[in-house]
């Protein structure tokens, strides 16, 4: 199943979404790593080089997702209470906001002077916007501040769907994963949407 | 001439000759910028990196007749630094080196010039970056002074310093070719 149908999520959809979480993980490890690195150490220009050619992957990841989502919108949403699934739709706009504020952030701090992003060595992500003094400085609160907010969602992300898989033990999390669902058969005969 | 007259004389001689004994305020020109402080500090041993502090103020109090009574002082917006790497300097301004939402100002106070016999002169005084404080020496030279084509009144110097990053707390290691940075100042003031 390629697309989401009414229930399940489909394999694009669950690829998008662990590649995002995944590389997010990644890119905050990485990002706290780099900035207490000494001076000689081997990482030292290696580890943010890396860090902005995957935070330019995990855009383009994002941008996907966002658009797959107009194409195959995901499956009905799982709760109970009318409370619940509110609070997980304002959780899911802000997720997706602060990892597109934290990239956006994080890409103003490297190209405040004008200079491009080399990608991997393969290629340079141009400066769109004109140099400016100081955009380092506030762009880099900014990204700090995004990166830690969205982390600190990610574990409330996490910890509900833990909720619905072990206290309210439905598919939520399953479904998710691309287990097999009570309903699978059902699932399967669904025409994609 | 009259004894009065001869008083009177001696009176305004007296006052001329303490009037340029008095050393002159000069307010470097940083309102046209024509005073430069900048820094060089070697990457890996293999070249120099150049930067500088694009804001500070200062005065010099220079007398022509007298120039080892002259002092100095500056005061430097730390956050100014500029190596011309937006990532480089907000690095520079962190904790890493000069720690600029605590010290957000460095400071020269001279204490004493020396005059040498080549001309040109030592200026003690006390550097204060990082929050710490030691004397340094400031190898100085006057370039030249005199009338400006727009009616004001200037005297230009150079000076170059150099000290240990780690004598003033800077707790980033560079490396062991990069634990000196050496300063070149280029200052011009406007007498007031």
């Amino acid at each position: 199943m390629i697309k989401n149908s009414v229930i399940a999520y489909g394999v694009v959809s669950r690829a998008l979404h662990w590649m995002s979480a995944l590389t997010v993980f990644f890119l905050f490890g990485l990002g706290l790593y780099m900035v207490d690195l000494s001076y000689y150490d081997a990482w030292y220009k290696s580890a943010p080089d890396l860090h902005r050619s995957i935070g330019l992957c995990l855009f383009l990841i994002t941008l996907v997702r966002m658009a797959w989502r107009r194409i195959s919108p995901p499956p009905a949403p799982i709760g109970r209470h009318d409370w619940e699934l509110k609070i997980a739709h304002v959780v899911h706009l802000l997720l997706i906001g602060l990892l597109l504020l934290t990239l956006l952030a994080g890409y103003l701090i490297s190209t405040a002077d004008g200079r491009g992003i080399s990608v991997f060595g393969l290629f340079e992500l141009p400066a769109l916007l004109p140099a400016e003094k100081g955009r380092e400085e506030w762009s880099g609160t900014l990204h700090q501040v995004g990166a830690w907010s969205l982390i600190g969602l990610v574990v409330l992300h996490v910890l509900a769907a833990l909720k619905h898989h072990w206290i309210d033990r439905d598919e939520t999390l399953r479904r998710m994963l691309g287990l097999k669902l009570k309903t699978s058969d059902e699932a399967e005969s669904d025409a994609d949407r | 001439m009259s004894v009065i007259f001869k008083q009177a004389l001696g009176f305004a001689a007296g006052v001329c000759l303490a009037g340029a004994a008095m050393a002159d305020t000069y307010k470097i020109d940083t309102q046209g910028a024509h005073a430069f402080i900048q820094f060089k500090i070697s990457h890996l041993g293999y070249s120099w990196l150049l930067g500088r502090f694009n804001q500070f103020d200062g005065t010099i109090q220079y007398d022509e007749a007298k120039p080892e009574a002259s002092s100095v002082e500056v005061e430097i917006n730390t956050s100014s630094v500029d190596s011309n790497h937006a990532e480089r300097d907000k690095h520079l301004r962190s904790d890493d080196f000069l720690a600029v939402d605590k010290f957000p100002k460095a400071t020269f106070k001279s204490a004493k010039v020396m005059l040498k016999d080549d001309g040109k002169a030592e200026i003690i005084g006390t550097l204060t970056l990082r929050g710490v404080s030691k004397e340094i020496v400031i190898d100085a030279e006057r370039i030249g002074g005199g009338a400006d084509p727009w009616g004001g009144y200037r005297q230009g110097f150079m000076g170059t310093t150099h000290f240990a990053l780690k004598d003033f707390g800077i707790p980033m290691d560079l490396g062991p070719a990069s634990q000196n940075v050496e300063m070149f100042l280029s200052l011009e003031g406007i007498k007031q």
